[in-house]
């Protein structure tokens, strides 16, 4: 199933919302540099700095979306052993 | 548009919410038993809530004309607790011959731990010895795709279980489609910051395919919003759906997927 607008439509649409999601997150990122303190080596920031990438990029060669992309950066890693690791 | 709310915590809300949810269009919900912001000390206190899910919350939705159905379980949260899990699983028998009662729910996992785990089985358990539906909770934020899997192993290691009878809930991008590639119904949550915004929500629906998806508000005591259903219906309208499909996903899917319940009689509006 496709989303039933066209590209043009929806960038028209959207334009602005995405503009000010861009807006927000430059300026979250400039109130953590003038914060006082240093997080620079806070795994969090490289994080978010690899979303940021994933987000400029498109999908991957699997044909994951960025959002799934993104989603997977964030999350803790599948082990199949759990059981026998919880001896379950 | 009438609809169906799949997943809200009522307990938590006001009757000021029945009546918005009512004047959107809010014709059923479910509820599913969840933890109530502080571990609980005793089976009792689950005793009284269950009290509450199928005796009060029925009749203050009823005077709005919503019909309320609720599921039971000891939440993932206090499973850590495994004695006092024990002992509410042994007491929710007593309750699920209540006529809004459709299944165990909402169990799952939290941190993803042992206990959880272990929990999370014996209510399979319970569910296939009284031939209940099972509603399941996923786990948030960067726990969800670890937790989600680890779920999924369970479920499908038990040939007992049928997946037409479960609905895994919370599902976002990176968990959609496993869910429903194994069978399963899958429910998204519509949370501001933690879960699916609307938009989103349509986005997984466009890539997924309308069958098996519900959507719901999860509205409880927290940050929620319990009229998030009828924003994705004006999303999807906005992007030029059809009727009939934000039908399938609002109200279709719900029903069909509870009528598998003994106790779902619902009554849809002439």
């Amino acid at each position: 199933m496709s989303i039933p607008m066209n590209s043009q439509q929806v960038l028209d649409r959207e334009y602005l919302e995405i503009r000010g999601k861009i807006l927000e997150v430059a300026a979250s990122l400039d109130r953590l540099e003038r914060a006082t303190g240093d997080v620079a080596q806070d795994p969090r920031m490289a994080l978010m700095h690899q979303g940021l990438q994933i987000a400029l990029q498109s999908n991957d060669a699997h044909g994951d979306s960025r959002a799934k992309q993104i989603q997977l950066l964030f999350s803790r890693e599948y082990a199949d052993s759990w059981r026998q690791d919880f001896d379950l | 548009m009438d609809y169906f709310d799949p997943h809200i915590h009522m307990v938590s809300r006001t009757t000021d919410d029945y009546e918005t949810l009512a004047k959107m269009g809010c014709v059923g919900m479910s509820e599913p038993a969840f933890w109530a912001g502080f571990d609980r000390g005793s089976v009792d206190s689950f005793r009284d809530y269950f009290h509450q899910l199928t005796d009060f919350e029925p009749q203050r939705a009823a005077q709005y004309g919503i019909q309320h159905f609720t599921w039971l379980c000891i939440n993932a949260k206090e499973a850590e607790n495994v004695e006092l899990s024990r002992e509410v699983i042994a007491m929710i028998p007593e309750f699920l011959d209540r006529p809004n009662v459709l299944g165990i729910g909402e169990i799952g996992l939290n941190k993803n731990t042992k206990n959880e785990s272990t929990i999370f089985l014996e209510h399979m358990e319970l569910a296939i010895q009284y031939n209940q539906q099972i509603l399941i909770h996923t786990p948030h934020l960067e726990d969800k795709y670890q937790g989600t899997r680890m779920i999924l192993d369970m479920l499908t290691s038990d040939s007992r279980i049928d997946p037409t009878r479960v609905l895994v809930d919370h599902v976002e991008e990176h968990t959609a489609t496993e869910v429903l590639n194994r069978g399963f119904w899958a429910g998204m949550t519509l949370y501001p910051i933690t879960k699916c915004t609307p938009q989103r929500a349509v986005d997984i629906i466009e890539m997924c395919g309308g069958e098996r998806l519900l959507v719901n508000s999860a509205g409880d005591w927290g940050p929620s919003k319990p009229t998030a259903v009828p924003d994705l219906i004006l999303e999807m309208r906005r992007r030029g759906h059809s009727e009939d499909l934000i039908r399938k996903v609002v109200y279709d899917n719900p029903i069909e997927f509870f009528s598998q319940s003994e106790n779902f009689n619902f009554q849809p509006r002439d």
